[in-house]
């Protein structure tokens, strides 16, 4: 890869190194706060939803998503939206109207303790050891990716950018914990609007407006103006039939895979876990959906720009659509991934580039901050306690969940060094863990619902179709059979959701299921209503209860894909 | 630390509005002033006329003096609260539920 070197001042590194004092000030204040591991571990679930809404967004505005989404979106142009208007909203407003209470109201800890509290150790052994496991892995990935980012744009050495990120996330989570990586995830999701905003009217100022942007799109020449409907997305899902891919997008992205990653994943469903009221958990994903719907138009957007503004992006894109990109990286030496660094090179003067760049960083840390922050509670709650050292005091436990940071953040250092060296094992063990989260669907939505189901169709399930999912995903890459684009991802998934329910069924017929009273707060059908409500507080006006906002949020985004289909 | 220094702490010092503010605050004033006293040609090139420090130090001043008022007009109250169990009573009323705050800046 070349460098892209930003021409960064005294004045960018001045607004760089004051967002880093306030990120470590942020640790510093939260730390003042701590006294027990469920303060540590869980913020002692006393934040606003706000907070945990914008954590919630945040977490998943890793430096990954914004590289990638921008470069997806240079690629295909709007059909990308569906990452966040069929991928995302509508699964997290499922999790907050459906699962939540139950997530909430149970009082677990995490998500593998609920896994325990209704299936028992099978599955939460499966469950916690491969989330911890995976939890580190992309935390090198997202450690990796940083270090190649602040090499490539200030050149500073692979390994020191790594040690000092490292160093400051660590700092900051052993000082103040879930708190500290909440609030500073709050804080990235302003100064990366701060960055992005502007990056995206000052880049349509220079395409000539929207209507300019619209022209220079239809007329590149590629593949024009189907770039700009976000329906049917053909070449995003890889079917060439509209229909098949309308189909496609909707099941494969919109229901197995977005479901299973939003309402299953911990990294998520922590931040609401650390808010004050069942009211505020169940309001956190569903107030996150508002600006999630948004985002779109500052990440996806300046890609679309670049592709058509920045010389050499342009040049890429078209070696890239008429030979492949092998051959337009070799000649150009940039890749889609780039495209919005090479915008923010083209257009933004000094000043706003630091900001800029504090806001790649600020998403390059907040990503590894929240897998570590939900690895080391996984690891003290779920590992230690359970299964390791039972029955010591609080104070040991926040000992561990403090040790367990700081050799995760040491472990991801080296998972970064060997990311480096093995970027291909890298991408498959990605995929992989993926593979875990549409069984864990599954099994969640069977178990909440049905109180038959068994403990041992808890973990059978689980299993077999992860195992499924790898074996469909196994025969496409062998070539055993072909499907484009993301169709192997989408198969896989959707394998494994119905391979793990109709193992549950059957295994749960054969096998004793759990006493009735033991299911409270865990199956609907066990659970008193009143469980689910916060009756220390006065219900709460029409704007501030769960299922009305959510319905709002349901509304706009389907404004949004009729708008921009 | 016990519950009753938390409660004179908590309600004065470490509250995200405050922080997000200061932080804001700060990135904008130093952009105005990039704007006002460095506003180059090559840069009048790059953004195509905007004066992008300026406007970008002013919406962020305007975002900022948001935060801090908010935190002011509604600052956290904590009611204490006897029990150290999980959940206890650490409430924060200071706007939760506030739908608007996803849209004000995104």
């Amino acid at each position: 890869m070349e460098d892209i070197r930003l021409d960064a001042q005294w004045i960018d590194y001045l607004l760089i190194a004051i967002y880093f004092v306030f990120v470590l000030g942020i640790g510093w204040f939260a730390k003042r706060g701590i006294s027990s591991s469920i303060e540590f571990l869980l913020s002692g679930r006393s934040l606003p939803a706000w907070v945990t809404a914008l954590a919630f967004v945040s977490a998943n505005l890793g430096a990954v998503e914004i590289m990638g989404m921008s470069a997806t979106g240079a690629q295909y142009g709007m059909p990308t939206m569906h990452y966040f208007w069929i991928g995302a909203v509508p699964a997290m407003l499922f999790l907050g109207v459906v699962m939540m209470p139950f997530y909430y109201g149970s009082k677990v800890r995490s998500v593998p303790e609920f896994m325990r509290r209704r299936f028992g150790t099978g599955a939460h052994l499966v469950n916690a050891l491969s989330f911890a496991v995976a939890q580190i892995l992309i935390a090198g990935v997202n450690l990796f990716l940083l270090g190649t980012i602040v090499n490539r744009l200030l050149g500073w050495p692979l390994w020191i950018a790594l040690v000092v990120a490292a160093a400051i996330v660590l700092s900051y989570i052993t000082l103040g914990g879930l708190t500290a990586a909440i609030y500073n995830e709050v804080l990235q999701f302003f100064v990366i609007v701060a960055a992005l905003l502007p990056l995206t009217i000052i880049g349509l100022n220079r395409v000539g407006g929207w209507d300019g942007l619209v022209a220079k799109v239809s007329n590149d020449g590629m593949l024009g103006a189907e770039q700009l409907s976000s329906w049917p997305g053909e070449q995003l899902s890889g079917f060439s039939n509209p229909v098949l891919s309308v189909v496609g997008i909707v099941f494969g992205l919109g229901f197995v895979l977005s479901f299973g990653y939003w309402t299953t994943n911990f990294v998520e469903v922590q931040r609401a876990m650390a808010s004050k009221s069942i009211n505020a958990a169940r309001l956190t994903p569903i107030l996150g959906a508002f600006p999630k719907m948004l985002i779109p138009f500052i990440v996806i957007i300046p890609g679309m720009i670049s592709a058509v503004l920045v010389t050499q992006m342009t040049k890429f894109k078209q070696i890239a659509s008429s030979v492949d990109e092998v051959t337009a990286q070799s000649q150009t030496g940039v890749t889609y991934n780039d495209a919005l660094l090479l915008l923010m090179r083209e257009v933004l003067p000094n000043g706003l580039l630091g900001v800029a760049i504090a806001g790649l960083l600020a998403a390059f840390m907040a990503g590894m901050a929240a897998n570590i922050s939900a690895f080391n509670t996984v690891f003290s709650y779920d590992l230690w306690q359970q299964y390791v050292v039972k029955d010591r005091d609080d104070a040991y436990y926040l000992k561990v969940g403090r040790y367990a940071t700081v050799g995760a953040c040491i472990v991801a250092i080296f998972t970064a060094l060997i990311a480096g060296n093995f970027a291909n094992l890298m991408d498959y063990l990605q995929t992989l863990f993926g593979f875990f989260n549409a069984p864990l669907f599954a099994t969640f939505i069977l178990g909440m619902f049905w109180k038959r189901m068994s403990p041992t169709a808890g973990w059978v399930g689980l299993v077999g179709g992860t195992l499924s999912a790898v074996a469909v995903f196994v025969l496409s890459e062998t070539g055993v059979f072909d499907l484009p684009g993301q169709g192997a991802a989408f198969l896989a998934a959707s394998t494994a959701f119905v391979v793990d329910i109709v193992l549950s069924v059957i295994v749960t017929f054969r096998t004793a299921p759990k006493p009735a009273h033991e299911l409270r707060g865990l199956v609907y059908s066990e659970t008193p209503k009143t469980d689910f409500e916060d009756l220390s507080e006065p219900k709460p006006p029409m704007w501030k209860r769960p299922v009305p906002v959510a319905g709002v949020a349901l509304v706009l985004v389907i404004i949004l894909n009729v708008v921009f289909g | 630390m016990s519950k009753a220094n938390e409660l004179t702490k908590t309600a004065g010092a470490f509250d995200i509005r405050n922080f997000i503010g200061v932080l804001l605050g700060i990135f904008g004033v130093i952009l105005v002033i990039a704007g006002m006293v460095d506003y180059t040609p090559d840069e009048a090139e790059r953004t195509g006329g905007i004066d992008a420090n300026l406007w970008t130090g002013i919406g962020l001043i305007l975002t900022a003096v948001f935060f801090i008022a908010w935190a002011r007009l509604r600052p956290i109250r904590i009611i204490a609260d006897e029990s150290t169990e999980v959940g206890d009573g650490n409430e924060a009323t200071d706007g939760t539920g506030t739908t608007e705050t996803g849209d004000t800046r995104a």
